[in-house]
């Protein structure tokens, strides 16, 4: 039954109109913002194949030589592409945990996700005798499997400690307690079977030194089914954002939605997880720098943070490669470094601004 | 006889150990605007969230009873469904919407409307340009929620809860933080909301605005005291003792009035006391 309005009501031909009024400024913000990303994107994905211990030679080379075509072919590149996968994969989780969680420090790291995925991956290793270097199908979709489900139970744990989503710094400390009882039982792990301690070591510092082709295709595989999840169910994280009743008041079936994303964010956590090891502050920066940019709605939030945090840890993991060369970081160190200070920043600028986390 | 709205039966919740509602029976006709007053910790909030279908029973709490929509129970109505017929404005709602554009706000109000994963219509666009204009709230519809002040946050709130186009409308304080221009503009838009054959529900702390309704259903102690016309001698007479004697309802111009009454005698307060629950705040 259409209601009228004391002023009277626009005739609908006038919606049209309307429509492209209510396309403003944000809209084409975002539209230049993903093209931007991209060509950033392919830009560092040049450069990736050319920074490396053998210099840009390697390129030069590689269409005579076989040592060099196999450096860029099978080094460099699905390093390059890996990075880049794995920034999606924690881009995303990042965004559909600020969304689902109402809180705009939520991160598959301070929600102890991450810190599940990493101790399942370590039990794969130890039970199964994998390391992170073996580049069988069947050893990756094992550890990454085992990382998914840590992720899953380290998150639904969260949650049962802090009883609910509502408050802001119960979620945050059972985030951490979560994190900090789940690395220590890594540690355990570890210790318990110490072959794995250096295949363990690059994975805790967090480094794309050991993706291969087959792990890029298992974070393409992951990505797709993720990103397609949290885009279908983006219309949870919209209704959300005015609370819970008002939520459930529009019709949102939201026990299946949150249980489809939190799906979806255990996945991408998941995987990434497996594939690159422990890499901070992606999946918490990449939201966070899309909002300051543009303000859209969660179907074009969580995808264009993706593709920011796909941008980021690629540019982070040549910054890496390049900085010490021919020794490298461990793009783990360095995303930390930098996006500790971001946090920091961005807690001190909510505190100039007088607003609460 | 009159076309019931909603319909409660043996309305019954507690949250914790806390008993909030204790066994109401409501029926509101269609087409008719009914106010819901009470003191502090009532239980209207709590009312109004049971009637909406929001409040179910959870871990925190439990809930008793059953409410009918149009004669179906709310239990046999698939959500979106609900969603079309009944819409819901909170008090207070924790949001997290800084983000969105008043824009984006009030078209969430579309959700129910739209199908699966599919972009806004025309016809969702006209509504929440006219549920915006209507709470004048279309001139700054592409700031940020975070950018606006509290009366502006709410005139957008409203906007979300009208874009519904929903023919049930419950409200909960809808007139915080407005100025009495908005205050007026909202009035205006509930009386043509049931002009239309609408009806709405409205929790109300500010009584003289609230006996502008058709029917005033006056709750304490998480029951119903009285539901009666806002007009009837009998509201004004429980009214009035509701609230410790300590208004006066008297007539202006046509309009009933609650104004304070500052003389009253302490042994009066004293008295009333008992009929004051002491539930927890927070209704």
């Amino acid at each position: 039954m259409p209601l009228p309005a004391p002023d009277a009501a626009r005739p609908a031909a006038a919606a049209p109109a309307a429509a492209a009024a209510a396309a403003p400024a944000a809209t084409h913000r975002a539209g230049w913002l993903a093209v931007g990303l991209l060509v950033a994107s392919a830009l560092l994905m040049l450069l990736g194949a050319s920074v490396g211990s053998t210099g840009f030679d390697s390129v030069l080379r590689m269409a005579h030589d076989p040592v060099a075509l196999q450096i860029v072919w099978d080094i460099r590149l699905p390093r390059t592409a890996g990075a880049w996968l794995a920034g999606a994969l924690l881009g995303l989780a990042g965004a559909v945990a600020q969304g689902l969680f109402r809180n705009p420090l939520a991160d598959p790291y301070l929600l102890g996700s991450a810190s599940g995925a990493a101790l399942g991956g370590a039990l794969a290793m130890a039970f199964f005798g994998v390391s992170p270097t073996a580049a069988q199908w069947l050893a990756r979709v094992g550890v990454t499997g085992m990382a998914f489900l840590g992720a899953t139970g380290a998150v639904l744990l969260t949650l049962a400690l802090a009883r609910g989503v509502q408050h802001t710094l119960r979620l945050l400390l059972a985030g951490v307690i979560v994190g900090v009882v789940l690395g220590a039982a890594r540690d355990l792990v570890e210790l318990a079977s110490p072959d794995i301690l250096q295949a363990m070591q690059a994975f805790t510092l967090g480094s794309t030194s050991f993706v291969g082709w087959v792990a890029c295709a298992l974070m393409a595989a992951a990505w797709a089914l993720s990103a397609g999840a949290a885009w279908a169910l983006a219309r949870a994280l919209d209704g959300l954002t005015l609370g819970e009743a008002t939520a459930a008041s529009l019709g949102l079936p939201l026990g299946p939605m949150r249980a489809g994303l939190v799906a979806a964010m255990a996945l991408a956590t998941g995987t990434a997880v497996a594939q690159t090891g422990l890499i901070a502050f992606v999946g918490l920066a990449a939201p966070h720098l899309v909002r300051s940019i543009a303000r859209v709605t969660h179907q074009r939030h969580v995808l264009l943070s993706s593709l920011m945090g796909a941008t980021l840890l690629l540019a982070a993991d040549i910054l890496a490669r390049w900085a010490l060369a021919p020794q490298e970081l461990p793009v783990g160190v360095l995303t930390a470094a930098l996006g500790g200070s971001y946090l920091l920043w961005l807690m001190h600028r909510r505190s100039v601004q007088g607003g609460a986390l | 006889m009159k076309k019931i709205a909603i319909s409660a039966r043996g309305i019954s919740a507690s949250i914790g150990n806390a008993s909030i509602l204790q066994g109401i029976d409501l029926d509101l006709p269609a087409g008719r605007w009914t106010s819901v007053v009470g003191p502090n910790g009532a239980g209207k909030s709590t009312l109004l969230k049971v009637l909406a279908g929001v409040l179910r029973a959870g871990r925190a709490g439990r809930v008793e009873g059953e409410v009918r929509l149009n004669g179906t129970l709310l239990n046999h109505l698939p959500g979106r469904e609900r969603a079309r017929q009944m819409a819901w404005l909170g008090q207070n709602e924790e949001t997290s919407a800084d983000e969105l554009t008043a824009y984006d706000a009030a078209m969430l109000g579309r959700l129910p409307h739209q199908p699966w994963m599919a972009p806004p219509s025309a016809a969702d666009h006209a509504a929440v340009e006219q549920a915006l204009r209507t709470t004048q709230a279309w001139d700054w519809r592409h700031r940020p929620l975070s950018q606006l002040s509290g009366g502006e946050r709410q005139r957008v709130l409203l906007a979300r809860a009208l874009a519904v186009q929903a023919p049930v409308l419950l409200m909960d304080e809808p007139l915080v933080n407005l100025d009495p221009p908005h205050q007026a503009d909202w009035l205006h838009t509930v009386r043509a909301l049931i002009a239309a054959g609408g009806t709405v529900v409205s929790v109300l702390h500010e009584v003289t605005l609230a006996l502008q309704a058709d029917a005033m259903v006056v709750v304490a102690g998480g029951r119903v005291l009285h539901h009666g016309d806002c007009g009837d001698a009998a509201t004004h007479a429980v009214l009035e003792a509701v609230f410790d004697h300590r208004i006066r309802v008297r007539q202006l111009d046509g309009q009933w009035l609650a104004l304070p009454r500052i003389e009253a005698a302490a042994g009066a307060a004293a008295a009333a006391t008992a009929l004051r629950p002491t539930g927890p705040k927070g209704d």
